[in-house]
C-alpha cells in the first residue's frame, strides 16, 4: 500500500472514535502495547530521539531499495503514535518517505502530539525519518 | 479568617472554562498562577489610559507611569521587608536573577578555587548559571545532598561549608518536591563561613510570608508569575551594601549617570542593574497582584492551601501503585508522585483528557530526578482558588488513568 493508502486506513480506523476520547487512546494504548520492542542492541545513544518527557528511539536500515524503520518509547501513548508513524512510512523508497505529507496526524486529532513543543520527540521523530530517507536516497538507483 | 474559595475563584477569568468538554482543573499553580481580573485590568488600563517610557519624560503620561511604576517598587519592598526601594530590582524573572548574581557579584568577587554551594533540590536555573561561572572563574561546584523525603542533610550541608566557600546558592522551596528548606538554619551556617546567600524563592514566595531582613539574606529572587502577576517580570532583592560594590550586569540606556565616548558613569541604585526601557506594563500590573496577595492574608492563603495538601496527601496516597515522591515534613502544596508501571507523560495525558492539568517530567530538575532514581513525576500544585472537589476529579482521573494503561 501507498504511504496515503496508509494514512487513510488510519483515519477510517479512527472515525469510529469522533467523540470517545477513551476509545481513542485505548486504541492507541494498544497500538503501543502491540508494538514489538526494539532490541536493546539498538536502544543507543544514537538511535534516541530526545523529547522533554519520553525518549523515543528510532532504528533505520536500508533493504531492497526500501527503508525499514523500528521505534521505541518509554511512555505507552507516544510508543503507540510511534507505531503509527512506522505503519505509513516503513517499507517506502526513500524519495517516497521525502515527499510523504503525513495528514493523517491532523485527521486523527492529534496534532498537538506532534506540534513543536518540548512535550514529546515526535515531532523530531518525523524530521529524523525524513533524514535518514534524504541519506539513502542517494544509494538509490 | 476563613476565605471563599468560590468568591475568589470568580476573580479569575480563565477557571470558568472546559477543557476537552470537561470543567478546567488547573492544577499546575508550581508552573505559573493564574491571574485575577484586577491584575487584567492594570494591564489594559495602562495601555489604554497612560502608556510611556518612564524616568526620563517630563510630559504626563511619563510621570503618571513613572510613578506607577514605582509605586510598585516600594510595594514589593514591603512584601519583601527589604529596608529600602534601592535593594529592589526588576528583573525578567528569578532566572534572570540569579544570572543578574552571576555575572555581576561572581564576576567580581569569586575567584579561582573558590567554591559554590548549590543543592541536589535546585531547579536548573540555579546550576547552569553557577556553572557557567565555574567554568568560566575556575571556581568550583558543591553540590549538597538531600534524604529519601526529600530535604537537604544539614550535617552534610556544613561538612561542605569552608573558609573557601563564596557563595550559596539554595532553593527556599523545592519546585519539583514541594520541599521547604530550612533556610535561616542554611544561611546563618553560611554567614558564619563568611560566605552570602542567595535565596532562590521563585516557589515560595506564592505560600511563604517573605522577610528578607528577618532571614538576613544576601539576596532573594523571584518570579512576579507565580504570585499572580503578569510573565517575563522578576525581582532581584540584594543587600545594598553588597549591590552598592556589584559591577553593572547589562549596559545601555536608564543605568548610566553620563556617558561620554571616553568613560561612562553609573546609575545609583536600583537602575544601575535596569538597563534600557523596562517592562513597564507588566511591573505597573504586579502591584495589583500583590495588593490582591495582601487583601487576602497570606496566612489565610497558606491555611487554605496546606488543608488542600493534606486531602490530597491522603486521597492520593490511599491510590494502589502510587507513590508520592517528597515526603519532606516542611511542605507547600506541591504533591509530585509516580504510579507503578506508568510512565509520567502517559499520566499527563489521559489527565488532560479529562481537563485537568497537571506537570510531568522532569520539572528541570534532571540532577534531583537522577538522585531519586526515577524519569521523573506527575506534579499536581495547588492555589488558593483550588477546591477539594477538584481533587476529587484528580483521584478520579488517576484512577482512569490506571484503568486505561494498566
Amino acid at each position: 500500500m501507498s504511504i496515503n493508502e496508509l494514512q487513510d486506513e488510519i483515519i477510517e480506523e479512527f472515525e469510529l472514535f469522533e467523540e470517545d476520547w477513551e476509545g481513542k487512546y485505548e486504541y492507541i494504548i494498544d497500538l503501543g502495547k502491540k508494538l514489538s520492542p526494539l532490541a536493546e542492541e539498538f536502544k543507543t545513544e544514537d538511535n534516541i530521539i530526545k523529547g522533554c518527557q519520553s525518549v523515543v528511539w528510532l532504528n533505520a536500515k536500508y533493504e531492497n531499495g526500501l527503508v525499514i524503520f523500528e521505534g521505541d518509547s518509554q511512555a505507552i501513548i507516544v510508543k503507540g503514535l510511534v507505531n503509527m508513524l512506522l505503519k505509513v512510512l516503513t517499507n517506502h523508497t526513500p524519495t517516497e518517505i521525502l515527499n510523504a505529507d503525513l495528514y493523517f496526524i491532523d485527521k486523527i486529532g492529534l496534532t498537538s502530539h506532534l506540534a513543536q513543543t518540548r512535550s514529546n520527540g515526535l515531532a523530531s521523530m518525523v524530521k529524523q525519518m525524513k533524514t535518514y530517507a534524504l541519506a539513502y536516497q542517494s544509494l538509490e538507483k | 479568617m476563613k476565605l471563599d474559595i468560590n468568591k475568589i475563584r470568580q476573580d479569575f477569568p480563565i477557571l470558568e472554562q472546559s477543557i476537552n468538554g470537561k470543567k478546567l482543573v488547573y492544577f499546575d499553580n508550581a508552573a505559573t498562577t493564574q491571574k485575577p481580573t484586577v491584575v487584567i485590568e492594570a494591564l489594559k488600563s495602562y495601555y489604554e489610559g497612560y502608556n510611556a517610557n518612564i524616568h526620563r519624560g517630563i510630559h504626563h503620561l511619563a510621570e503618571k507611569a513613572t510613578a506607577a511604576f514605582e509605586e510598585t517598587r516600594k510595594t514589593v519592598r514591603a512584601f519583601l521587608n527589604a529596608k529600602t526601594t534601592e535593594e529592589i530590582i526588576f528583573t525578567c524573572g528569578t532566572t534572570d536573577s540569579i544570572n543578574l548574581v552571576a555575572n555581576s557579584y561572581g564576576q567580581k568577587f569569586i575567584s579561582e578555587g573558590d567554591e559554590i554551594l548549590i543543592s541536589t533540590l535546585e531547579h536548573h536555573s540555579d546550576i547552569v548559571p553557577w556553572q557557567m561561572l565555574c567554568e568560566g572563574k575556575g571556581c568550583i561546584l558543591k553540590i549538597i545532598p538531600i534524604n529519601d523525603a526529600g530535604e537537604i542533610i544539614l550535617e552534610e550541608y556544613e561538612k561542605l561549608l569552608s573558609p573557601k566557600t563564596k557563595l550559596v546558592s539554595v532553593v527556599h522551596v523545592s519546585n519539583a518536591l514541594g520541599t521547604i528548606n530550612p533556610i535561616k538554619t542554611i544561611i546563618d551556617k553560611a554567614h558564619a563561613f563568611g560566605a552570602k546567600v542567595l535565596v532562590d524563592g521563585a516557589q515560595a514566595c506564592s505560600h511563604i510570608d517573605i522577610d528578607v531582613q528577618a532571614l538576613d539574606a544576601d539576596f532573594y529572587a523571584l518570579s512576579a508569575h507565580k504570585l499572580f502577576g503578569p510573565t517575563g517580570l522578576g525581582v532581584l532583592y540584594g543587600k545594598k551594601e553588597l549591590l552598592v560594590t556589584m559591577p553593572p550586569y547589562r549596559g545601555g540606556g536608564e543605568m548610566i549617570k553620563e556617558v561620554t565616548f571616553e568613560k561612562t558613569t553609573y546609575a545609583d541604585l536600583p537602575y544601575k542593574f535596569e538597563a534600557g526601557t523596562p517592562n513597564i506594563a507588566d511591573v505597573v500590573a504586579f502591584k495589583f497582584a500583590l495588593d490582591y496577595i495582601q487583601n487576602l492574608g497570606k496566612t489565610n492563603i497558606a491555611a487554605h492551601e496546606n488543608e488542600l495538601l493534606a486531602y490530597a496527601t491522603e486521597k492520593l496516597g490511599a491510590i494502589e501503585g502510587l507513590t508520592i515522591i517528597g515526603t519532606a515534613k516542611e511542605k507547600v502544596s506541591v504533591i509530585s508522585f509516580i504510579l507503578e508501571g506508568i510512565h509520567p507523560q502517559d499520566i499527563g495525558i489521559i489527565l488532560d483528557q479529562q481537563g485537568i492539568a497537571v506537570r510531568t517530567g522532569h520539572h528541570c530538575t534532571q540532577p534531583l530526578m537522577q538522585r531519586l532514581g526515577i524519569p521523573g513525576t506527575a506534579r499536581a500544585s495547588f492555589s488558593v482558588y483550588n477546591t477539594f472537589e477538584e481533587i476529587d476529579a484528580l483521584v478520579a482521573g488517576i484512577l482512569k488513568v490506571k484503568k486505561l494503561l494498566s
